[in-house]
């Protein structure tokens, strides 16, 4: 089953969890990323994420699919925040759960990578005297 | 035609949305090269994608009048 959500609200890791519960798993690996305090040798005071997301939601679902049919996973979760983010705040969860833990892990992986280049999600980075579009420029 | 713009694209226009007039269809390659002339900050992108109705599509593919579409800048979610 996939599970795919973007969201103006917090996102809660021990939901993300409970969408996986399942008595043929045995093993879930996640990804939480989290908003961190530098970038670039610069203070980050905080992120926003914009999406375009109706196509951002069919990009995620799109890595689910392959998800699902390239690892043996029986289940994966791919949720995403939008909108303002303090420092610590969490941007997006990833969940897979499979009977082993090779393929829970690879899933996973693989999932965060593949949302990184090609979910329609921008990010802007704020410092203390000033902000850029991460990524935008070579 | 109607052309969303996010992220950075959407600095560079001044808008989310931006009207632009065109004579029946035109291709992917069409519409970036003329963004680019209209609006040069484009080209100092690391690259600029364009998604019709909710798809990334490559240069050759022809934009019809009433399709959904969307100027996208480097990606950068997670």
């Amino acid at each position: 089953m996939k599970h795919i959500s973007i969201s103006n609200q917090p996102l809660d890791l021990s939901h993300c969890m409970s969408l996986v519960e399942d008595h043929t798993v045995g093993g879930i690996a996640t990804f939480v990323g989290t908003v961190r305090n530098h970038s670039q040798g610069q203070t980050v005071i905080r992120l926003d994420f914009e999406a375009y997301e109706k196509m951002a939601l069919s990009e995620m679902g799109k890595i689910a699919d392959f998800a699902l049919e390239k690892f043996e996973i029986e289940h994966i979760v791919i949720h995403h925040r939008t909108g303002s983010l303090s420092l610590g705040e969490i941007p997006v969860i990833i969940v897979a759960a499979a009977a082993h833990r090779k393929p829970a892990f690879e899933a996973c992986q693989f999932a965060i990578d593949t949302l990184k280049e090609t979910v329609p999600i921008w990010k802007k980075e704020f410092f203390e005297n000033g902000s850029h579009w991460v990524s935008a420029h070579p | 035609m109607e052309i969303f713009a996010f992220g950075i694209a959407k600095d560079i226009l001044k808008t989310n949305k931006l009207i632009l007039e065109t004579d029946g269809n035109i291709s992917v390659k069409e519409l970036k090269i003329k963004l680019m002339e209209m609006f040069p900050e484009f080209q100092k992108l690391a690259s600029l994608k364009i998604a019709v109705n909710n798809e990334y599509q490559e240069d050759g593919f022809e934009i019809k009048i009433g399709d959904e579409v969307a100027l996208i800048p480097p990606v950068c979610g997670g």
